[in-house]
């Protein structure tokens, strides 16, 4: 990336703005998604309001980088890296808000369970091991933003194989609970929904994740398949 | 959007110095001009555009104490313009140019188009009167000329006057245009009619065009190169020199950056 100064300091501190409020919303997105995942294994249904809270803060952000964005293509032209940044950082935020409204349809799920006055634990073994490997690609793929490292990028797109993976064996691991105890039924649909959610995160991450390579290197890896992460 | 294969050549710059007497303002440039094709050349001021551009149709002849070394080969004939049997006023027939300043000569609209054919032996009116229309029609200005032809070009606004210098290079069906920042010195309307007119000529003529606005480097061109201190730092696809450029100082000049 471009470490030299503009000649309009004003455009440097633009774009530095710009940056900061991504990094601001990223970090909104990361404590839904992790206030969602401590919601399913303990139960605190309290904490889902202020999920659902975080999450008005986290569109209204959005729309704000939005119209940075688009003051900036106005304004300054941006050319080269500029571009590129300006690009990828208006795709990022439609990642990152959709990421926090699956952490809200985690929460959401989790209290319907507990309401129902069921304990998720004794269904979908290895959600909790899902959830945090998709709590960590949300990370890694904002300290890959914040930092412009590809590699760290990379290693994101490459965990998303295995979140993809273990996400299909819960279902089926559901699936066959479902059919051998049908009272199950409702709240195994809530575990997939929930399942369903911490999976897309990922996905989510892993675009944050293809943007970034496209901002430092202008390569567009994506729908290329996991070959081009390596 | 990808430009599949490369375009033909129509003209091709190799090892070319270029001496003001004892100062070398053009470095060893290797550069292909696609036919048909738009290429900008950009970079900062004294960078030495101008005198590459020049150097096609042999403008630094006019000035004893200039030297070329190297080669700009003009094809489809393959004849090195700097060649010193290559005579320099059939050159300019070849290749036209269009300044900065519209600078009409202190004559009639119809003869400012018309004196590169006089210049040629042209004489008969007919032939005169089909190219001048031709021509006129070309550079998008016939319609706001064609009632008063034999006034001063002068009396045009600058906007006409430029497109007028084009017909004016148009008139000697050129295969080789040369703009050297043809719009710094027009309204944001004129600038547009301009680009226009480029895009349109590129259908039949190759052009080569100096400009200090970056995005319209980035609209009219399908190639672009950038020069530093005389030397030709990076060409490439203008798609690709605005997204992705090779050179840092490519990318530190187009995105404003102090290198
Ligand atoms: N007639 C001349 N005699 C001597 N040196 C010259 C002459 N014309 C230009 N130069 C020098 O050659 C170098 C290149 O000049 P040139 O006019 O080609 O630059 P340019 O890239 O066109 O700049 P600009 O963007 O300001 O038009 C500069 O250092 C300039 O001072
Ligand atoms: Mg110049």
């Amino acid at each position: 990336m471009n470490e030299s100064v503009h000649l309009s300091s004003q455009f440097d501190e633009d774009l530095s703005r710009l940056r900061t409020h991504v990094l601001q919303m990223g970090g909104l997105v990361e404590t839904q998604v992790s206030a969602a995942i401590d919601a399913y294994a303990t139960g605190e249904i309290a904490s889902v309001k202020s999920i659902v809270e975080t999450d008005r803060r986290v569109n209204e952000l959005e729309k704000a980088i939005d119209d940075d964005c688009a003051h900036i293509i106005a304004k300054r032209q941006p050319t080269a890296s500029d571009l590129r940044l300006v690009l990828g950082i208006s795709k990022i935020v439609t990642d990152l808000e959709r990421a926090g409204d699956e952490a809200k349809k985690i929460a959401k799920g989790v209290r319907r369970i507990y309401e129902g006055g069921h304990m998720p634990s004794q269904y979908g073994v290895g959600i909790r091991h899902l959830a945090e490997a998709a709590l960590s690609m949300i990370r890694q793929a904002l300290d890959a933003f914040a930092r412009l490292d590809t590699e760290l990028a990379k290693s994101v797109i490459r965990a998303d194989t295995d979140v993809d993976t273990e996400f299909k064996s819960i279902i089926r691991q559901l699936i066959t609970h479902m059919m051998e105890d049908p009272r199950t039924i409702t709240t195994s649909i809530d575990i997939i929904t929930i399942a369903r959610a911490i999976e897309r995160i990922g996905d989510h991450a892993k675009n944050v994740s293809e943007q970034v390579i496209y901002v430092v290197d202008g390569r567009d890896i994506r729908h290329m398949g996991k070959e081009a992460a390596q | 959007m990808q430009i599949q294969e490369t375009p033909a050549l129509k003209a091709e710059a190799r090892n070319l110095n270029f001496f003001y007497g004892e100062n070398k303002a053009l470095k060893n440039i290797n550069m292909p001009i696609y036919d048909k094709k738009v290429t900008a050349l950009i970079g900062p001021s004294g960078c030495g555009k101008s005198t590459y551009l020049r150097s096609f149709n042999r403008m630094h002849d006019l000035y004893p104490g200039n030297r070329y070394e190297g080669e700009i080969r003009f094809f489809p004939d393959n004849t090195n313009l700097l060649s010193a049997d290559v005579d320099p006023i059939e050159v300019r027939m070849r290749i036209g140019m269009v300044f900065q300043k519209p600078n009409p000569f202190p004559k009639s609209i119809f003869e400012n188009v018309a004196y590169g054919l006089r210049v040629r032996g042209e004489n008969n009116r007919r032939v005169l009167d089909d190219k001048v229309e031709h021509a006129l029609k070309g550079a998008a200005i016939w319609d706001e000329v064609k009632d008063r032809l034999s006034e001063l070009a002068s009396n045009l606004s600058g906007g006409q006057q430029q497109r007028l210098c084009i017909a004016r290079a148009l008139a000697t069906d050129p295969e080789l245009l040369l703009f050297d920042e043809p719009t710094s010195a027009l309204d944001p309307i004129a600038t547009g009619a301009i680009e226009e007119l480029v895009h349109e000529l590129k259908k039949r003529v190759t052009i080569l065009i100096v400009t200090h606005n970056m995005q319209q480097a980035a609209r009219v061109s399908d190639y672009t190169a950038y020069m530093f201190l005389g030397e030709m730092i990076e060409f490439g696809k203008t798609d690709e020199i605005f997204i992705k450029p090779q050179d840092k100082r490519t990318e530190d000049y187009i995105t404003g950056r102090m290198g």
